[in-house]
């Protein structure tokens, strides 16, 4: 007898991984790239655009539960958000609350796949990153929202501050999670603060097992799509999160106004600084 | 002629009370004041050459700010809890940038902005009016974190006052191009450009103050300020938590597009 082979998640395109965790049946994409809504700015800068700009949303179940899914597609753009594929997202989540205050109670799932605001479009990206944040906010108070990093993009920039706003956070060892990209930290600070080149460095620091290590993401998974499926219909049942990782203030502010900051920091340093506090892992 | 930081020069202006000896934080300013007849909170991030992060000493948000900020407006949603009066918070925004760093990154700033971001959103769903009023730059992660999340967007009309995803002098290194270029090709490309008057095409700003001088404001410059911010604090009638307004832009047609059209497919 042969043991059934994982299925990685990583290699699926975005729009694979949503149908790879809804109910089978039941993915519907809504504004879907038959409806060739392109980005109304690319073109200009000499960009070919795409029919889905980069993101793909659906409604569908999970477990037999109205969910809302939004993927964004690493290999397009650099996963960057702009006004179409933010307005995607942010509609999206605006739906599920108004679904939910309708008496449908709808959760979300939100792939990160991104380097963030797309420079071409930048204020709309921007723009449209606020938006998508304002409507977590709304929509984790009613239905859990849950996040997923996997690589091989990773989750940068403002989109990086949406997925900590998140009720539950799921990263493999393969995806990365930062404000900052290395090489605009180097650009900006120099390599001795901060080497573009050095792997081992930054993987350390903002790599899936040092994320879970240090308390900032809830769960660390193998690329393995069923377990992820598992995962987050695990996160989904567990409702509404009680105290929110964005709003454990004073808890990382204590521990942040005592860390010693004459000597450059270490990933070691960093988990023995962020596991001092007591928070709350779950 | 007033000195410090377009962020200090205005905090001062506004601000009556300052409550900042009760913050643990120079980076972080908080005070209260008067706008008309109104109390009102004014929020500031400004720098601190002895931050004890040395990658936020210019007045970028870093890890303090990030948390400093929703401890400031925790502090203020508590005070009105029980209140009917929920006060309005004014956000003086002057933000170069979030703070680029090894610490800040191994430390989780991301998660310090979302915490200010959480703080920003929830005040302004529980009824607080938010104001953010840019006197200087709005840049990228530090607008998110200290002002995006309003309820009306004022400016003042200058351009020192600019809002982008990217500082100038940062994004012509990032993508190999002079300053110059960038700006030949955001008079094309109203999103990518810094200036104020190519944001109110957006649909995003609610209000663009002309005045003397931001950087020594007489009198009367001050009083158009307040009363541009009293008027958007009047604006907001009750019930008025959201940020929909924002879709109303010359230049975001296809933000409203896609709503409409996901709509109408949801239905379906």
């Amino acid at each position: 007898m042969s043991v059934p082979q994982a299925k990685g998640f990583i290699d699926f395109n975005a729009r694979k991984r949503i149908s790879s965790l809804l109910d089978p049946g039941s993915m519907r994409e809504l504004v879907s790239p038959f409806d060739r809504i392109t980005s109304p700015w690319l073109e200009k800068q000499n960009v070919v655009p795409q029919f889905d700009d980069g993101v793909v949303v659906a409604k569908g179940q999970m477990d037999g539960q109205p969910v809302v899914c939004a993927a964004i597609e690493g290999s397009f753009q650099g996963g960057s958000l702009g006004e179409v594929g933010g307005a995607k997202i942010a509609g999206l989540l605006e739906l599920a609350i108004e679904e939910t205050r309708g008496g449908n109670p709808t959760c979300a799932v939100l792939l990160f796949e991104t380097g963030g605001v797309r420079l071409q479009e930048a204020n709309l990206g921007l723009g449209a990153i606020a938006e998508i944040q304002s409507a977590i906010m709304e929509l984790r108070e009613l239905q859990p929202v849950v996040g997923v990093i996997t690589g091989p993009v990773g989750c940068f920039g403002g989109m990086s501050i949406t997925a900590g706003l998140c009720s539950y956070l799921v990263m493999t060892r393969e995806g990365r999670l930062g404000l900052n990209g290395p090489q605009v930290i180097e650009q900006e600070a120099g390599a001795d603060e901060y080497d573009s080149r050095d792997k081992d460095l930054i993987w350390g620091l903002t790599g899936g097992i040092q994320r879970h290590a240090t308390g900032l993401v809830d769960v660390l998974l193998d690329d393995d799509s069923s377990a992820m499926r598992d995962q987050i219909c695990d996160f989904l049942n567990r409702g509404v999160r009680e105290c929110h990782r964005s709003d454990q203030v004073s808890q990382f502010l204590s521990i942040l106004q005592k860390v010693d900051t004459d000597e450059q920091i270490t990933a070691e340093d960093a988990f023995n600084i962020l596991t001092r506090g007591n928070f709350d892992a779950s | 002629m007033t000195t410090g930081s377009r962020g200090d020069i205005w905090f001062k202006l506004l601000a009556t009370e300052d409550v900042v000896a009760q913050n643990k934080m120079a980076s972080v300013r908080v005070a209260k004041g008067s706008i008309g007849d109104e109390n009102c909170w004014f929020l500031a991030v400004r720098p601190d050459p002895d931050n004890l992060y040395p990658r936020a000493r210019n007045g970028e948000v870093g890890l303090l700010e990030g948390w400093g900020l929703a401890e400031a407006i925790e502090d203020i949603m508590s005070v009105a809890v029980d209140s009917t009066t929920k006060e309005p918070i004014v956000a003086i925004v002057d933000v170069p940038s979030q703070a680029y760093g090894r610490r800040e990154e191994a430390l989780g700033i991301h998660q310090a902005l979302a915490g200010a971001v959480s703080a920003y959103a929830r005040a302004r769903l529980a009824g607080h009016p938010v104001i953010a009023l840019l006197v200087g730059k709005a840049m990228s992660g530090g607008f998110l974190a200290h002002g995006y999340q309003a309820n009306r967007i004022v400016a003042l009309a200058d351009p020192g006052v600019q809002v982008h995803a990217m500082g100038k002098s940062a994004a012509a290194r990032i993508t190999l191009r002079t300053e110059e270029e960038l700006d030949h090709l955001a008079k094309k490309i109203p999103p990518m450009a810094y200036d104020m008057e190519s944001y109110e095409s957006l649909g995003m700003l609610d209000d663009l103050i002309r005045i003397g001088s931001v950087d020594s404001p007489g009198q009367d410059d001050i009083n158009i300020v307040k009363q541009t911010v009293g008027k958007a604090i009047a604006d907001i009638g009750k019930g008025d938590t959201g940020i929909a307004r924002r879709l109303n832009g010359a230049n975001r047609k296809a933000s409203q597009r896609v709503r409409e059209l996901m709509r109408a497919q949801w239905r379906d």
